[in-house]
């Protein structure tokens, strides 16, 4: 039998950290008992950047309940408990041609986080976000009840369950659906954007193609202000692939691994290397070629491949900044944006920007128009800029990607998604509120 | 089509282990316990993680006079068997109450070594196998803290010596596999040493590499047969004295 015993609790951004009873459930039964002295959250891989998955009385870390449970080879669901890695879904699938649907920039993540967090990927403007794949979910309740919900039963808990952080009660298990792809291989092109509007232009152009994201050098200033590198992808056809791997499509080359097993001195990151780096991304992405064949993990999840790289910002940690911006703003909001965070000259190494399309849910972050996520050290000056920031996503009716967050106001929330509110109601009324809580939860008001 | 493998006690962390270390080498799986449908979602996990085929069997190793229909259930006779049976019992209760020390004795002594004694006779017919019994550490030297399942597992140790000499003609292996501490649900809550402390993943890839090495006796963490040899040099006037006889 699991009990709750004692330890330093953080996200993957290391801040805040702060210890806190964690207990390890091997079996539903006992999720069942632990849930008793509420104030709970559950935690998957702990790849929520901020405080989500730190429970406001305790925390249940639910990677034991990771096995996967069936497969339907015609519609491609899989069924499998909540603390299953995506990671270990594509080990086991994609060999047999299948592939997740919706994948976040991580591979380390559980099929629960992503429910929870209702997580997009590259191809959220054409296929939505990680919910729309998923065909039922089972949840355990205040009570310890198991309810399964799904579009069609108990449809209430569903839509408010993806998306919901956890805080309508304990995912266990999930349904859901997989992609077939003749290979392991993504047909990668890179358009170079010398602007913003460079590059909202070719995010319009490439609508077509399944995945697309752009990485942004935001120092730059000026007319280079959001100048960025624009890289499509789609899943490549067998028939497409170099003679050597037709053959074994799914096969991919072995990588190396590198990791940071120690803390990086907070002075090796600092605004010389950071422009340096983005620099040097940008010149060389304008060299590269336009079309190549990348294998999906390097795609996918290049920061995978340094085990440990949130180590790189020192033992105090970072910050992740993560708005969406309605299509009508998003040009004027992200220049605003940008140029905030090059005048501060706190430039970070991951600033992404995506296309988001359009969604209709309860609860979850995207919305029709462009997302853009930024980090950075964690420091006083971050602090002072990321209030600056919340403030220019909030002028242009912008909202905030709670999986990110780790020092978001509450006032700030709630004026930014009325939703919040209406969540946080729903919560009261059903006496999920006393049950289910994060450290985020009981910051945020909800 | 690689060797099917036979887990005897699927139920426990290293079992389960055991089970995934050969499945991700492409062996089909059997997994023996008691109430074996319990184990549905764990057999289904190997199944589709390793995509291989994966079965439960109802075995109690407790049930001496069942244990020859059980093994004759198999046909064919799986290529390897592994016994990861055992209990490790409550010591205080196993020295007032011989019903529980019997219990230990029984599942870490008798249980296994009968269990692989019939499958070894079936492997001797058809001249090839080959059997693993997961013994412990504990069985090198009695202690204080931990003698009934410590003498079970000695006895379980020199039981499998003998099988394997016996065999030694027949193309028949015995593989002697001993952990020192492993970090499991019988473990938990104990403060155990990070330095001697294996994961059951870590005695799997033990059991994987001993079979296909045809090793005779390993320990799963080497420093253990360091630590085992200095241990048993120790002579007995000086063991009792000692803490480590404790």
């Amino acid at each position: 039998m699991s009990a709750f015993r004692t330890v330093e609790l953080a996200g993957w951004g290391r801040y805040p950290r702060r210890p806190g009873p964690v207990a390890h459930p091997r079996s539903v039964d006992e999720i069942a008992t632990l849930l008793q002295g509420g104030g709970i959250i559950a935690r998957g891989n702990g790849r929520a950047y901020g405080d989500s998955a730190m429970g406001a009385a305790a925390t249940l870390d639910l990677r034991r309940l990771d096995r996967m449970l069936a497969f339907d080879a015609q519609s491609g669901q899989l069924v499998a408990e909540a603390g299953v890695l995506l990671g270990d879904v594509i080990a086991a699938f994609l060999p047999q041609g299948w592939f997740p649907q919706v994948t976040p920039g991580t591979k380390f993540v559980t099929l629960g986080g992503a429910i929870a967090a209702d997580v997009h990927g590259k191809n959220h403007h054409r296929d939505g976000s990680f919910g729309a794949f998923v065909d039922w979910i089972d949840v355990m309740n205040a009570d310890g009840k198991v309810v399964r919900a799904s579009r069609e039963e108990q449809a209430d808990l569903f839509a408010w369950t993806v998306g919901g952080m956890g805080l309508t009660g304990v995912i266990l298990r999930a349904a859901i659906r997989l992609r077939p792809v003749e290979s392991a291989w993504i047909a990668q092109q890179t358009i170079p954007a010398p602007s913003l509007r460079h590059a909202m232009d070719a995010f319009e152009a490439a609508d077509d193609a399944l995945y697309s994201v752009a990485w942004v050098d935001c120092l730059a200033k000026g007319p280079a202000l959001g100048r960025s590198l624009v890289i499509t992808g789609d899943h490549a056809r067998a028939a497409d692939l170099p003679t050597q791997y037709q053959s074994k499509p799914f096969e991919t080359p072995r990588k190396r691994r590198l990791s940071l097993p120690f803390d990086a001195p907070a002075a090796a990151l600092n605004g010389l290397s950071v422009r340096a780096f983005n620099a040097l991304y940008w010149k060389r992405g304008q060299r590269a070629p336009r079309h190549r064949l990348i294998d999906w993990d390097s795609y996918f999840y290049p920061l995978d491949a340094i085990l440990g790289w949130n180590r790189i910002y020192g033992r105090r940690g970072f910050l992740q900044f993560q708005c969406a911006l309605p299509l009508e703003t998003s040009e004027t909001g992200l220049a605003a944006l940008l140029s905030e965070t090059a005048k501060a000259g706190q430039g970070s190494f991951l600033a992404v920007l995506k296309r988001f399309g359009a969604q209709e849910s309860r609860f979850s972050f995207p919305m029709a128009g462009y997302t853009l996520a930024l980090d950075f050290p964690a420091n006083a000056r971050t602090f002072a800029l990321l209030d600056r920031l919340d403030a220019i996503t909030l002028d242009h009716g912008g909202r905030f990607y709670l999986a990110k967050d780790a020092r978001l106001a509450a006032s700030s929330l709630h004026r930014a998604d009325p939703r919040a509110e209406t969540f946080r109601n729903m919560r009261r009324e059903a006496g999920l509120d006393r049950a289910f809580a994060s450290a985020q939860s009981e910051r945020l008001i909800l | 089509m690689k060797d099917t493998v036979l887990v005897l006690g699927g139920r426990s962390d290293i079992g389960l282990a055991v089970a995934h270390r050969f499945a991700a080498a492409g062996h089909p799986m059997a997994l023996a316990l008691r109430n074996a449908e319990d184990l549905e979602a764990a057999r289904a996990d190997i199944a589709l993680r390793h995509d291989i085929q994966a079965s439960l069997h109802e075995f109690d190793a407790l049930d001496t006079g069942a244990l020859r229909g059980f093994v004759e259930s198999f046909d064919p006779v799986p290529g390897v068997v592994v016994s990861a049976v055992g209990a490790m019992g409550d010591q205080a209760e196993s020295e007032c109450d011989p019903t529980a020390a019997a219990l230990v004795m029984r599942s870490n002594y008798e249980a296994p070594s009968q269990a692989l004694e019939l499958f070894a006779g079936r492997m001797e017919a058809q001249g090839h196998g080959t059997l693993v019994g997961i013994s412990s550490v504990a069985g090198d030297r009695g202690r204080a803290s931990n003698y009934v399942y410590g003498s079970a597992k000695a006895g379980f140790t020199a039981y499998l010596s003998g099988l394997r000499n016996r065999l030694s003609q027949t193309g028949v292996h015995v593989v002697t596999v001993k952990p020192g501490f492993v970090a499991t649900r019988m473990t938990e809550g104990m403060d155990l040493p990070a330095a001697l402390t294996a994961t059951p993943d870590e005695v799997a890839e033990a059991v994987f590499r001993a079979v296909e090495r045809h090793r005779c006796v390993v320990y799963v963490k080497p420093i253990w047969w360091a630590v085992m040899r200095v241990i048993c040099s120790i002579p007995e006037p000086i063991f009792r004295k000692t803490r480590i006889g404790a």
